[in-house]
Parts: C-alpha cells; sequence; structure tokens
C-alpha cells in the first residue's frame, strides 16, 4: 500500500486536535488503522467513499450492535477488507472510571483496529473497525469487563440522557436513573431489531434540551415542573448590583411577558400563569432563579431527521408525567406505542410518518390518550372533520 | 437484574453509571444549586452542601486512537480522582473538587494540544458522522470538514465572544444519523445525480416492492421489460435522497463530480425563548474540495461574522435571522437566493409568505 498521504497530511495542520494524527498513532500498531488512512487518503483523491453496503454480520444472539463493512478496494488495502464498527451502550451521562476506559482500550488493542469515537452520535461508544473472525471473541471480552453492545437497525437505539442531576442543577428528574431503568427493561429490544424502523429515546433534564431529544427521538422526554420557579431576591439584586441589566436582558426577553422588574425595590415578580418555563431567566440567572420543585417531564413524540418523509421536531403527547422508579406508566405507555406502531407501520416507517398518515386522532384513540389544548399550537382551521359514523 | 459479565453472557446492558460517577458527584447528586463560568472552558458547580466542583471542558477530535483515552484518563488519574465524562458533543470533562487542579489540568492538556472551552456563549464542539472515514452512503467527509472547520473557528471555541452560543453539526448524507436539522449551522453531505442501476445486481441483491417503495416521490418504476427484473427511475421526479440505494446497493447515487454539500441555518433545539426549530437552506450546493473544503468554511466563516456583529445578546441565529427577516439575511451575508431555496416538497406552502410585511 502507499506510505504517502500527502492530502491527508493538510489536516495534521492548523490548531484543532488532529483526527489524523490520531490515526497515524494507531497505525504504528496496527495495521488495519494504517490501511484505513490509505483508504481515507484515496478517498480524498477520488472524492467519493470506498466502503460498501454492509453484509449481516454480528455476535451470536442479538440482531444488531454491529455495524458490518467491506471496503471496494480489498486489493489494495486487504487489511481492511472487512472493517466491522461495533457500538458499545455507553454508560449514562457519558461518565468513566479511567479503569473501565482503559479496560475499553486492552479488549480493542487486541481485537480491533485501535480507533474508537467517544462517542458516536447514537451516543453509544464507536470501536471503529475489526474483522468479522474477531466479532464474537471482542464481544465477549466486553461482556467479561461488564459492557454490552448498543442498538442498531430496526431496533429500539441506545437510550441516552444529558448529565442530569449528577452535574447538573436544572434537572427536574433523574434522567440517568430513568434511562438505566429502561435500557436494562428493554435489552431485547435493543438487542433483536424486529419493528419497521429504528426507535429513539433521549432525555434531556429541562427544556435546554442538551442531547436534542426533540429532534431525533421518537420518543422524547423533557424535563419541566408544575409549581413556580424559585427567585431568590437577595441574589437577583446582587446581578442588579454589579450592572447586570435584568429589565433588557430578561424580563424584555421574556417570551410570554411574565416577570415584571421593579427597579426601586430591585424585585423580580414572576406572573406564575404566564410563565411557560422556556429556562431564558435560569439560563441566564443560575445563581438567582431555579426551577420549581414538583418535577416531571413533558413526553413527546416523533422527532426524526428528513428520511423518508421529511424532518420532524417531537411534538406534545403528555404534557406532564412524574417520573419515578419503577417507571411502569412510562413502559405500559411504550409497550402500546410499539405493538400500535409494529401492526401498523410500513417497512421503514418511523412512528411520526405512521402518525402522520392515519392522524394523530386515530393515535389518541388507539393508545388511549384523551387529546388536550397542550399537544397542538392550534385548532383546525378547515371543515373537514370525520365524525364517527355510528 | 443484572447476569454477572461471564464468558458468553449476553443482555447485561451498559454498566451501572453509579459505578462511574466521582465521589464528589455521588455525594452532591441531585443537590446542585447553581452554576458559574469562571474562564473560557471552565465550569464552577456550588451543591447545596457547600461543595464546590470545577469542570475544565476540553475539545476532541471524536475519533481518536486508544492511546488518546489513555492519555486523558492518565490526567484523570492525577487529578480527578480517576473519573471523567464526555459531553455530548465529544467534548473531555475533566471534573475535580480542588481549585488548585484546574490550571494544573490545563497546563497538561495544553501540552497534548487539546484546547479549553466550548463552554457559554460560544462554538463548541461540531457533532458528526463517519463520512469516508467508515460509511458507504457518504456524499462528503466528515471528519476533514469538520477539522477544516474548527481550524477557523478555533478562537470561538476558546473564547466567549459571541451573542449566543453557536451549534454546528456535519451529516455526511441526508440520512443525517447526526440529526443535524436543528442545528444553528448545519452542513450536509447531497447527491445531485440520479441512481446508477446496475440490472444485474437488482436481480441478485434487492427485493423489487421494497425498493420501489423506499422513494419518496414514486420515481421508482418497475423495468418496463418483463425479462428483466429490475427497475428504472424517472429522473425528473428523482431529489437524490438515496433512500432507494440503502435498501438495494444496486443504485449507487455517489458520484465525484456530482456529491457535494448543501448549508443550513438558524436551527436550534433548547425551548429557550423561541421554541425548537429547523434549519434552513442557505447554500444549495458546493462541491466536495477536499482536504479543506475552502468553499464551505469561507461560508461558515461568514455566517458567524455576520451574526456576532449584527445579533442582540443572547439571541440565537435563528431567532436573530427571524427577527430582522431572512431577506436581510441574504442580504448582509451576500449569500444569492436561488429557486433551490423555496421549498416544493411537503408543507411547502407553510413557508411561504402570506403578508405584506417584508423588508425591501
Amino acid at each position: 500500500m502507499p506510505d504517502e498521504t500527502p492530502l491527508l497530511d493538510e489536516l495534521e495542520k492548523g490548531k484543532w486536535p488532529s483526527y489524523v494524527k490520531e490515526i497515524k498513532r494507531a497505525s504504528k500498531k496496527n495495521k488495519a488503522a494504517k490501511d484505513l488512512l490509505g483508504i481515507q487518503e484515496l478517498s480524498y483523491k477520488d472524492r467519493i467513499t470506498h466502503w460498501k453496503h454492509g453484509g449481516i454480520v454480528g455476535v451470536t444472539g442479538y440482531g444488531g450492535g454491529v455495524i458490518g463493512r467491506y471496503c471496494d478496494v480489498p486489493e489494495k488495502f486487504p487489511n481492511t477488507a472487512s472493517f466491522h464498527t461495533l457500538r458499545v451502550n455507553h454508560p449514562g451521562g457519558w461518565f468513566y472510571s479511567t479503569k473501565a476506559l482503559r479496560q475499553i482500550c486492552d479488549v480493542w488493542e487486541k481485537y480491533g483496529s485501535g480507533m474508537t469515537n467517544f462517542h458516536g452520535s447514537t451516543g453509544d461508544i464507536i470501536l471503529l473497525g475489526t474483522t468479522t473472525e474477531n466479532l464474537q471473541p471482542c464481544f465477549d471480552a466486553l461482556t467479561e469487563i461488564g459492557f454490552d453492545l448498543g442498538g442498531s437497525g430496526s431496533a429500539l437505539r441506545t437510550p441516552s440522557a444529558c448529565v442530569g442531576p449528577a452535574r447538573c442543577e436544572w434537572s427536574t428528574f433523574d434522567t440517568l436513573d430513568l434511562i438505566y431503568n429502561i435500557t436494562m427493561e428493554f435489552q431485547d429490544e435493543i438487542h433483536r431489531p424486529r419493528w419497521p424502523y429504528k426507535f429513539k429515546i433521549k432525555a434531556s433534564g429541562c427544556p435546554n434540551d442538551c442531547v436534542a431529544a426533540i429532534a431525533r427521538a421518537d420518543l422524547t422526554i423533557i424535563g419541566t415542573w408544575k409549581d413556580n420557579l424559585r427567585i431568590d431576591q437577595a441574589a437577583v439584586k446582587e446581578y442588579a448590583d454589579h450592572g447586570f441589566d435584568i429589565h433588557k436582558l430578561i424580563v424584555d426577553r421574556c417570551p410570554t411577558d411574565a416577570l415584571e422588574w421593579d427597579e426601586k425595590t430591585k424585585t423580580l415578580t414572576l406572573k406564575p400563569d404566564d410563565c411557560v418555563r422556556c429556562m431564558h431567566c435560569i439560563n441566564k440567572m443560575p445563581k438567582a432563579i431555579r426551577p420549581g420543585v414538583e418535577g416531571g417531564a413533558t413526553l413527546m413524540i416523533g422527532g426524526k431527521a428528513p428520511i423518508i418523509k421529511g424532518a420532524y421536531l417531537s411534538w406534545v403527547l403528555i404534557p406532564f408525567m412524574k417520573l419515578e422508579p419503577p417507571y411502569e406508566e412510562l413502559k405500559e405507555l411504550l409497550r402500546k406505542i410499539w405493538d400500535w406502531w409494529d401492526e401498523n407501520g410500513r417497512t421503514r416507517e418511523r412512528l411520526a410518518e405512521l402518525v402522520e398518515r392515519v392522524g394523530l386522532k386515530t393515535f389518541l384513540k388507539e393508545i388511549g390518550i384523551k387529546p388536550v389544548p397542550q399537544m397542538v399550537y392550534k385548532p383546525r382551521a378547515n371543515p373537514y372533520v370525520f365524525f364517527d359514523k355510528k | 437484574m443484572k447476569k454477572e459479565g461471564i464468558m458468553g453472557a449476553t443482555d447485561i446492558g451498559p454498566p451501572d453509571y453509579h459505578l462511574m460517577l466521582p465521589d464528589i458527584i455521588k455525594k452532591n447528586y441531585g443537590k446542585w444549586k447553581y452554576h458559574e463560568i469562571v474562564r473560557p472552558g471552565v465550569l464552577k458547580h456550588v451543591s447545596e452542601t457547600n461543595d464546590e466542583l470545577y469542570t475544565v471542558r476540553v475539545g476532541s477530535p471524536r475519533l481518536v486512537s486508544i492511546d488518546f483515552i489513555r492519555d486523558i484518563c492518565d490526567i484523570a488519574d492525577k487529578y480527578c480522582g480517576g473519573h471523567l465524562r464526555f459531553t455530548s458533543r465529544y467534548n473531555v470533562e475533566f471534573l475535580t473538587d480542588k481549585k488548585e487542579n484546574v490550571d494544573r489540568i490545563i497546563e497538561e492538556v495544553s501540552r497534548l494540544g487539546l484546547p479549553v472551552g466550548g463552554v457559554g456563549t460560544c462554538i463548541s464542539n461540531i457533532v458528526h458522522t463517519q463520512g469516508w472515514i467508515h460509511c458507504h452512503s457518504a456524499a462528503t467527509d466528515a471528519s476533514g470538514l469538520v477539522k477544516s472547520i474548527m481550524d477557523e473557528l478555533y478562537d470561538h471555541f476558546v473564547s466567549i465572544k459571541l451573542p449566543a452560543l453557536l451549534r454546528i453539526s456535519v451529516a455526511c448524507c441526508i440520512n443525517m444519523c447526526g440529526a443535524v436539522h436543528c442545528s444553528d449551522l448545519a452542513v450536509v453531505g447531497i447527491h445531485t445525480k440520479p441512481p446508477k442501476i446496475d440490472h444485474e445486481k437488482v436481480v441478485a441483491q434487492c427485493e423489487i416492492p421494497t425498493t420501489i417503495q423506499a422513494c419518496p416521490t414514486g420515481a421508482i418504476r418497475r423495468h418496463p421489460d418483463p425479462n428483466i427484473k429490475s427497475v428504472t427511475v424517472r429522473e425528473d421526479l428523482c431529489m437524490y435522497c438515496a433512500n432507494c440505494f440503502t435498501v438495494c446497493p444496486a443504485m449507487p447515487l455517489a458520484d465525484p463530480d456530482g456529491d457535494g454539500v448543501a448549508i443550513y441555518a438558524g436551527g436550534k433545539v433548547s425551548n429557550a425563548r423561541k421554541p425548537p426549530m429547523f434549519s434552513r437552506l442557505i447554500v444549495p450546493y458546493l462541491p466536495n474540495n477536499p482536504p479543506r473544503w475552502p468553499e464551505v468554511v469561507s461560508v461558515i466563516k461568514k455566517v458567524v461574522d455576520v451574526y456576532a456583529k449584527h445579533a442582540r445578546k443572547y439571541e440565537r441565529l435563528g431567532e436573530w435571522i427571524e427577527r430582522v427577516g431572512w431577506e436581510k439575511f441574504f442580504k448582509l451575508t451576500e449569500i444569492p437566493f436561488t429557486e433551490h431555496h423555496i421549498d416544493d416538497f411537503t408543507h411547502a406552502v407553510e413557508t411561504y409568505r402570506t403578508t405584506t410585511q417584508f423588508k425591501w
């Protein structure tokens, strides 16, 4: 194989850390990593990918978790003729002990290319590139150190959560506990694809939505609260005394005009009925304003990227649910949604597309949820109503 | 609930996150009171117990070798009690309850060439997909594009000088496994040529009904010659989504001269102030020009500069554009508005202007 990579070498320059340096580092010890560099250089020259559609490869007992990959120039790069990826289910909040990380590195040094993504956009740890023969021993070694594969294909994808109460004062429920609990409950749904298409669950502890749940998760869980946000007037005063323009930057920016500012007494008053819990004031005055204490989450459905019928943002299904172990209400809801979607969905039809095809009204009836105004921005404008034919 | 990790075990699930938490977090779990940004890339969280936690956030190229992971483990062993975490945008976070460790951590990561930043109203790391590194459907590379953009925007990672946070993402095809469609700036790999059908391979590798059904515009038909067990594509109906290629490998769309990227702007996922919104098309096509994609980098730079100059404090890119109007955005950025910017897919009419209110 050619050792020169003039195009990629350009990407070793510049201030941002270089992934090319990383591949070169791995390629000193690993032939597959060296061939990966060669393939990437060839793609840069040809301006096209050199990876083929994946075949069906995996580990015993699972239908997913491995992305099969073969290169289309095996004669030039024999060490990447097969170069499969393992998706490894990350620990909640992406927290690690260095012991666990070092164990993963040792397993991957033995069985793979030595290249990884911490993390993939799915949230999983991505172990990038190994041979078909090495898949099973690598998986066995991973389970030995306490790790398991994540989801791929038409299955429940690896659920993920924001950092939550572990290091954030705004989380209105325990994102890490919830996601760990449902991940353990639905291991079968993660590892054995059986549905029309993928299903994603992401949980953010507050409406800032740090894991972009609303844009990509079929079930989106976003923390919110029922009572009023908490204002510490002494701390408010302190912001004002430091020259922070509360009127201009907080009160005027409140989307529903729910805050009043008294310049004389330096007090900030909430009109609780008008607050929609958007987080702006809390984000900008974290020492003075906090979410309420009656925490739970808004459950939304339908978020996805464009394939096939266009992108959707998740919409409100259940305005408020208290989320506490063992989370039975949520699990029941999930099972109902999955059964209905599995029964009615076409191949590669995500939940949002099915609901749009048959109508939200039908979906709500089938799942047994009563319509409430919080589900829509506004009611319909057309007169084409399907009344019950009875 | 959880089976022991023995050889051949399945369905053990991920490790319990409790095992991964540093002591300071175990002690203050759910008790955090507030936080502040001490300096670019450094957060201080204060607990109800009055404990203080410092976080040093560090940029990473995401595609890293195991030796990179071992390097950051060495630092975490020295200063963070043997724990660290990653953010949803691939940054590494070193957590310590000792203020004096902050400078030491920064010194050590700087020695590794890693930037400290990505906190607050700045540009954090770019969420991205695999591209030519590992994907069969990639219309562009991801890692190289990201490296080129971040080299240009480096100062915005290590300092806090934008009106609001600005999130950039890269997806190497419109499958968008990174779900980039609600980002302040999204770069998306696109094809611009219809699939090239290998009829012999279709017979061997594809299910014809599934392939026909895969097309969102109904462009795929059975081959008119009943002796050929294959399909044809009505090219006037094809918008190059490649969904057919996903179910039928005999219909590749990739083409060195046709493939390139589109740029979208103004999306967000946060509910703060305005509700979440989609990113909208600003540049329909730029060619793949590796290794540095200079045309793409220059558009991104221009939009960031114009936004930084014109937006109000705390205003996200999309919020600013909505306030001043898209017509003003195109004027200020000098990006040409073309027929491609006008939607003609489902729900297109919702984007047509139904008011006489607009700017000249």
